[in-house]
């Protein structure tokens, strides 16, 4: 019997490479006469730059080229362009100096005469809101593609409403849904949980910064750069360069992280392409530390004001939910996915949502792991715990009663799902952690620690369908398997290859997984976020397995005789009445056929973008090729539940995680060990999120005070859990023939939320309803010190 | 000023005030500047000229290479542009990440924060230099991270595995505990640093058994 791949550990076919130094990621390429490029960064939120003087700069040796924003693309309306002469947050970069190294580009930099213009800036949403406030563009604070820009504010009664502490019930917003009667609930609940929290902002910062290395060739450019994805990022680039993709020869077959901020790529990535077009050599776009926090995407942070109605059972009957996000210069979408996140992890029922996306004069803000969900799930979940001590109601039972099921409808449209063991993850956690038991140790003192237990229910995206598989069995008796997905260190690159190389009866080191470089071919693939390609491309490499399979069954019953479905495989050989063949034979006999065995002949169905990568591979063995055509109906989401104690010395503020139990629905478990890893990584972001990531600003000048790693600080291993166990619900999800969903993202806010409830049940059930809950922060509440800043004030933690 | 041999002594405990020091001895402006990669053909750009030698020869992963050093140029900055050692990553440039973390001397130093200047004589050894370079066998780390799977987008794996092999060859009975405080100058963005102790504790397992 071949091995069993599915749900095996296994060590990923890129880690040699990683750890003796040879993985090369976008910073490591050279080239011959590559040259360097810095940026000018702007020193104010928002400026017009009204004459560069950049004589000086060009007139220093060594200097090759001065790029203006006037050389890029400029779009329209709220629209990043890669250099601006209207830099919208400090750092944006206005210019970029290409130098023979790096210093010569940075000291030509400071050579720069500018001469700014001063203008209105807003680091807070909540300034912009205000009557008379100010907006982050000159022409509004709101835009639509179809009337531009507007001026969006809310009025003074309801600042009257917010300045006293009350509900803003009366506040209208750019986005607004409900479903229900939410004022007849509200009006009938036994319980009303009435909080105003806010979120900060926090940045990505991937060990790798968003470095670039591109030059041209014959009229080919060859790029390498940093991103998540692969094919879905060759062809944003290609049309972000308008050229043909085929003329782009592209490598990323290594991503020092991303967590959304590299999702296809990334806006700065065309700027080595540019100016190496232009002045004709390799360019090599470094990113410091520095830059990155400025050009590195950010968690959208929010301002929100939620109630929650509850039956005197403990089930939650409304949410009447507003948020004002924080969406930097660009925009960002998490505000919708947090109503609908809030809405299918408590199933009220009767919900209205208020949306308010504020443009800011902050750096630009994207889709983080769990965009949306990790800030809504770290911000409600202690609410849940409120309601809990309120109606004097175990925390898990609460939690096991509000937790969807398979009937559930969620969002505006009443979406479904293809599975759901929300409580199923959660009572399997509950027991894993022996909250039977432990649920006494809540509030316990020893000296100036007392301890607190956490509990996080989180839930996102996993998955999306349609993709293309592309496998070729060689005359090497090898299976190939091109994979079209970007390769950011989460081992789905090789984890969505193995069901289908179990299908085809193979041991693992008869797969050669390639990946990450255009040239070799990438069929159409997901973009690598949303944790959608365990769950897209298990589907689309399994298609491509059964076109396989059909197609060596079909050779086995020409070449040996006999009935082809009377043929089955198993290691690397196909056997059946007429005999056995290995796959080698099988190769040379699908070559020899030509047709459809080989990829000469290409099915109906599969996307016009992996036409030219399976027409590379024809005539190389046997193709399988094949369109994800397996259906299915309703949105894919995982879920998380986590549970944790806590430690909290009420004399320092200081907290020590001293455990992790998390239980996961992801479907089938393909990669224990790796998804144990998922689980346990995203948690750990999810804490960082919830103690320790600072996003602070000079409101004065609008620069950012925590602007690198030991300021704003992700967690170290110090930080983590003492302990860790894990486990899954293995219950798989019914429209896949695999049933793996995936799982990056629900962990961050499962790891947000059972320290947001830790810290609230060690300090007696009081929610700060704040984050990030640093020591400070935690000594200020415990010792009733006023804050030196407004309730609702965002970017002061 | 200038004498590279009276600034060579590396201080047990590097710190950042020792690389400013570095950094003064040596000539160099203390800027950021100091981050930046420069380059050799200088093609007459301002630059501070001292009586520095540029010309070091630099004892890397057992071999003696010759190359040509600016005073204010970093370790990092050495190994990746002029040595093609491109192993050790540039995380944060200045001392808060750890990828660029090297071996000088058997000890695990910050290559970001080290002058190449204050390390002639020493004997560095980046990840590059870990495979038995006779039979291309793994370290006992390599070879334990391999095992257990370890890291995921592995930008920091170089940087943690070289402190790892520092703190394996002092340690090899190193507890869970004491493995979390030795590799506390490591970040990892991805937090795996549940399976990273897990391979830190399996090679440790692995050199108590050579």
């Amino acid at each position: 019997m071949a091995d069993k791949l599915v749900g095996t550990d296994y060590s990923a076919p890129d880690l040699r490479a990683k750890i003796t130094g040879r993985a090369r990621y976008a910073e490591d390429f050279r080239a011959p006469g590559m040259v360097f490029t810095k940026l000018l960064l702007s020193p104010m939120p928002h400026c017009r730059v009204r004459n560069a003087d950049v004589s000086r700069a060009l007139a220093l040796p060594g200097v090759i080229d001065v790029m203006r924003a006037s050389e890029v693309p400029q779009p329209e309306g709220p629209s990043e362009a890669v250099l601006t002469d209207e830099p919208k947050y400090e750092g944006e970069p206005i210019l970029a100096v290409t130098a023979v190294d790096e210093e010569t580009a940075a000291a030509a930099i400071e050579l720069i005469e500018l001469d700014l213009e001063p203008l209105p800036f807003v680091l807070d949403p909540l300034q912009s809101l205000r009557p008379g406030g100010p907006n982050a563009y000159l022409d509004g604070n709101q835009f639509s593609g179809q009337d531009g820009w507007s001026e969006f504010k809310w009025t003074a009664e309801d600042f009257a409403d917010i300045d006293a502490g009350r509900f803003p019930a009366n506040v209208t917003a750019p986005v607004e849904w409900s479903k229900g009667d939410v004022d007849a609930a509200l009006a009938d609940a036994d319980l009303i949980i009435d909080e105003a929290i806010v979120h900060q902002s926090a940045t990505h910062h991937p060990m790798e910064p968003r470095s670039t290395m591109a030059y041209w060739e014959n009229g080919r450019l060859h790029a390498f750069v940093s991103t998540q994805s692969a094919q879905r990022t060759k062809m944003g680039m290609a049309g972000a360069l308008d050229m043909d993709p085929e003329q782009l020869s592209f490598v990323a077959e290594f991503c020092g992280g991303g967590f959304g901020s590299k999702i296809p790529g990334h806006a700065h990535m065309t700027l080595a392409p540019l100016i190496s077009r232009k002045i004709g050599r390799p360019v090599m776009h470094r990113v410091t530390r520095y830059e990155e926090n400025y050009i590195g995407r950010a968690r959208p942070g929010f301002q929100s004001w939620v109630r929650m109605g509850f039956r005197a059972d403990g089930k939650c009957t409304a949410i009447d939910l507003i948020i004002a996000q924080d969406s930097g210069p660009y925009g960002a979408g998490d505000f919708n996915t947090a109503a609908n996140i809030a809405d299918l992890t408590y199933t009220p029922g009767n919900m209205r949502f208020r949306g308010v996306p504020m443009y800011t004069n902050t750096p630009p803000k994207a889709a983080q792991r769990g965009p949306g969900g990790a800030q809504i799930n770290g911000m409600l979940e202690p609410l849940i715990d409120k309601a809990a001590r309120e109606l004097n109601l175990d925390r898990v039972a609460i939690r096991l009663l509000n937790a969807p099921g398979p009937d559930v409808g969620f969002g505006p449209r009443n979406g479904t799902l293809t599975s759901v063991f929300a409580k199923e993850a959660l009572q399997k956690a509950a027991d894993m952690f022996d909250w039977e038991t432990r649920r006494t140790r809540s509030g316990q003192r020893n000296g100036s620690k007392v301890t607190g237990l956490g509990i996080g229910l989180s839930t996102y995206t996993a998955g999306s369908r349609g993709f293309d598989g592309l496998m070729v069995i060689r005359p090497d008796g090898k299976l190939y398997v091109y994979q079209g997905i970007g390769n950011l260190g989460t081992h789905s690159i090789s984890d969505t290859a193995r069901p289908a190389a179990e299908l085809l009866g193979l041991n693992w080191d008869q797969v050669e997984i390639v990946w990450g470089d255009s040239s070799r071919g990438m069929p159409n693939s997901s973009v690598q976020a949303g944790s959608q390609t365990t769950h897209a491309h298990t589907r689309a490499n399994y298609a491509a397995a059964e076109d396989a399979l059909r197609k060596i069954r079909a050779i086995a019953a020409r070449t040996l005789g006999g009935n082809a479905n009377a043929y089955r495989v198993d290691n690397g050989r196909v056997m059946g009445p007429g005999g056995s063949m290995t796959y080698a034979q099988v190769a040379e006999r699908a070559i020899a056929l030509g047709g459809e065995f080989d990829g000469h002949v290409l099915p109906e169905g599969i996307n016009a973008a992996t036409v030219p990568s399976a027409t590379m591979h024809a005539g190389t063995g046997l193709m399988g090729v094949a369109r994800d055509n397996y259906g299915g109906e309703g949105s894919i989401y995982s879920w998380l539940a986590a549970f944790t104690e806590i430690s909290l010395d009420v004399e320092t503020g200081e907290v020590e995680v001293i455990d992790l139990v998390a239980c996961t629905d992801c479907g089938t478990v393909i990669h224990p060990r790796s998804l144990g890893a998922q689980c346990f990584g995203g948690s750990v972001q999810g804490m960082g999120l919830a103690m320790s990531q600072r996003w602070v600003f000079d409101p004065q000048y609008g620069v950012p005070f925590a602007n690198r790693l030991y300021t704003a600080r992700p967690p170290t291993i110090k930080d983590i859990p003492t302990n860790y166990t894990w486990d899954a619900v293995h219950i798989p999800d019914p429209t896949s023939p695999i049933g793996a969903k995936g799982i990056g993202e629900p962990s961050v806010g499962a790891g947000s939320a059972m320290m947001t409830t830790a810290i609230a049940d060690a300090m007696g059930g009081r929610c700060l309803c704040r984050t990030p809950l640093t020591p400070d922060m935690i000594l200020a509440e415990l010792e009733g010190r006023p804050l030196p800043f407004g309730r609702l004030d965002q970017h002061v933690g | 000023m200038g004498d590279v041999e009276s600034v060579g002594i590396l201080e047990k405990q590097h710190s950042r005030r020792t690389f400013i020091k570095g950094v003064i001895a040596t000539g160099a402006t203390v800027s950021s500047a100091s981050y930046l990669f420069r380059g050799t053909s200088l093609l007459g750009a301002a630059t501070v000229q001292t009586s520095t030698e540029r010309m070091l020869t630099l004892n890397v992963n057992g071999q003696q290479r010759r190359v040509d050093v600016l005073p204010n140029e970093t370790l990092a900055m050495t190994l990746r542009y002029k040595l093609n050692l491109t192993g050790t990553k540039l995380g944060c440039d200045r001392a808060e990440c750890g990828a660029c973390t090297v071996l000088i001397d058997g000890v695990n130093h910050y290559g970001c924060s080290i002058l190449t200047h204050q390390v002639r004589g020493r004997a560095i050894t980046t990840i590059e230099g870990l495979e038995n370079p006779d039979t291309g066998e793994l370290s006992v780390v390599q070879q334990a991270v391999l095992e257990q799977g370890g890291f995921q987008c592995a930008f920091c794996a170089p940087g943690f595995i070289m402190s790892m092999t520092a703190m394996v060859s002092q340690n090899p009975s190193v507890t869970r505990e004491e493995a979390r405080h030795a590799l506390s100058g490591n970040l990892c963005r991805c937090a795996d640093y549940d399976k990273i102790l897990t391979c830190a504790m399996r090679a440790a397992e692995l050199a108590r058994s050579v």
